[in-house]
């Protein structure tokens, strides 16, 4: 059927100016936001504050939807253990997931300590976290991939920092709000990070790619040394990362590098935690202003 | 008069409550721009690490309503309710308001050629809007464009696609909704 047009505005005049009013406004509305795209674009945080103000405001249900992921995640694992080998087959498989990143990690761990010990003295510790949170939210529908943490200022969550998960590198918070933060994840196609192979000192940066994985890209070209199952961790160059922390494993090579998938999983992971600058005055020295690092000189942006 | 304990036992009958009773204007003008609202929300419930996982429901919402009662949702409502959906969609600010207000003018324009429609027209303008609506969000996304990017995106067509459909007839269902009976008249 033909459905009644909202443009026959018939003979009434009052009609007739308020139907062409709402195009003006429509087009003046479609001017207006390529006007706003083109200022975002430009200027990546122009409307962080107005995004902060809204994440604050959808907290409450991204903490309950958080708790009810976490409950049901933990419930279908369990109906899973139940069908494949009993009740603590998948809490036995988890334990030695994590044991085999831990290896991993330790191992390159010492590869740092050997490294360290040849230079001066440099303090490293673990250190307390900025703050322990859960991941509420993400932008599911867009091209980018943010995701919402429970912390913001209040919590002491400032821009720049890494977060992590227990079982790796989850990504760097991008904007602050009161309560909440955005974390740049590394699967977005902006997110660069300087990694090493875990099993000796090959460097390469993991960029994000957009699909989900990341791809290593090796700095010194030539025969490409990688294979899959590489465990790749962070390096600590650039200063904002603690070096040792678990990012990718490698599943496919490529000629310059390979592809690799993240370690910790943003939407299998429980709480995350926010850990200060590893490196406070490296990231300075390397940045004129801290809330945007400059990128010729800042790989890890 | 009959007294009311005398009074026969009637069956309830469904039409004695729509009588003296007209829809409320609150619920007439606000369920559309509510439903978009929190089509636009759902998603961040959602934890998307790999890629782009649900169809842009904020925008299917609005061209479902727009498509099964025109004039119904002025023409520029693609600004506030764009708006706000940038604001939680993880766009750079600016993009649905731009392509949103695109989209009800581009309906406008296309209703004026071919007034009469049908489910299948309906389902294939939607269609079209929503897959170029998915592209161009994540051309101006500011993301890195490659491949893998675009590989990534081919689901959410197909989800959006499948979604339409189902999308309508939530709709119709709010349609009902927005025009109960339930303000008593005088």
């Amino acid at each position: 059927m033909a459905p009644p047009s909202s443009r026959r505005s018939g003979h009434s005049r009052r009609a007739q100016y308020s139907l062409f009013t709402s195009y003006v406004i429509a087009a003046a509305g479609a001017v207006l936001g390529a006007v706003l795209l083109g200022v975002s674009l430009w200027q990546p945080s122009a409307m962080s504050g107005f995004r902060g103000a809204a994440a604050d405001a959808t907290e409450p249900a991204g903490q309950a939807a958080a708790a009810v992921r976490a409950g049901s995640g933990s419930l279908l694992d369990d109906v899973a253990a139940y069908f494949r080998a009993g009740s603590q087959n998948a809490a036995l498989r988890e334990e030695l997931e994590l044991a085999r990143i831990r290896l991993a990690e330790a191992e390159a761990t010492r590869q740092e300590n050997a490294r360290l010990k040849a230079l001066i003295e440099l303090s490293e510790s673990e250190g307390k976290p900025v703050a322990m949170t859960r991941i509420i939210s993400s932008t599911s529908t867009s091209a980018r991939r943010f995701a919402y943490i429970g912390a913001g200022r209040l919590q002491g969550v400032r821009v720049g920092m890494p977060v992590r998960s227990e079982r790796g590198v989850v990504g760097r918070i991008r904007e602050v709000g009161a309560s909440t933060s955005r974390v740049l994840l590394l699967t977005d196609s902006e997110s660069v990070l300087p990694v090493r192979r875990a099993s000796d000192s090959l460097v390469a940066f993991a960029e994000g790619r957009g699909n989900g994985l990341l791809r290593i890209r090796l700095i010194n070209l030539g025969i490409n040394p990688l294979k899959p199952g590489d465990v790749f961790v962070t390096s600590g160059t650039g200063g904002y990362y603690r070096p040792g922390v678990a990012v990718a494993v490698v599943t496919s090579i490529q000629p310059d590098g390979g592809l690799a998938r993240m370690i910790a999983d943003p939407a299998g992971t429980n709480f995350v935690r926010v850990d200060p600058i590893w490196q406070q005055q490296v990231v300075e020295a390397a940045t004129l202003d801290t809330t945007q690092p400059a990128k010729a000189t800042e790989p890890d942006q | 008069m009959i007294e009311a304990g005398l009074a026969p036992r009637t069956k309830a009958n469904p039409y004695r409550k729509r009588i003296n009773r007209e829809p409320s204007p609150l619920l007439a003008t606000g369920v559309p721009y509510a439903t978009i609202i929190l089509a636009s929300l759902l998603p961040l419930l959602f934890v998307a690490d790999t890629g782009p996982l649900l169809p842009p429901l904020g925008f299917l919402m609005l061209i479902g309503w727009r498509l099964m009662r025109p004039g119904l949702l002025p023409s520029w409502a693609g600004l506030p309710l764009g708006a706000f959906d940038d604001l939680v969609s993880g766009q750079p600010f600016g993009s649905a308001i731009l392509l949103w207000s695109i989209a009800m003018l581009a309906i406008e324009w296309l209703e004026a050629r071919m007034p009469w429609r049908g489910f299948w027209q309906d389902w294939l303008v939607a269609a079209a809007a929503a897959s170029a609506y998915v592209v161009v969000s994540g051309v101006v996304s500011g993301a890195k464009l490659n491949l893998a990017l675009a590989g990534a995106v081919m689901p959410q067509i197909g989800l959006a696609l499948v979604a339409i459909p189902a999308l309508s007839g939530l709709i119709a269902w709010f349609d009902r909704l927005r025009l109960q009976r339930i303000r008593k008249v005088g």
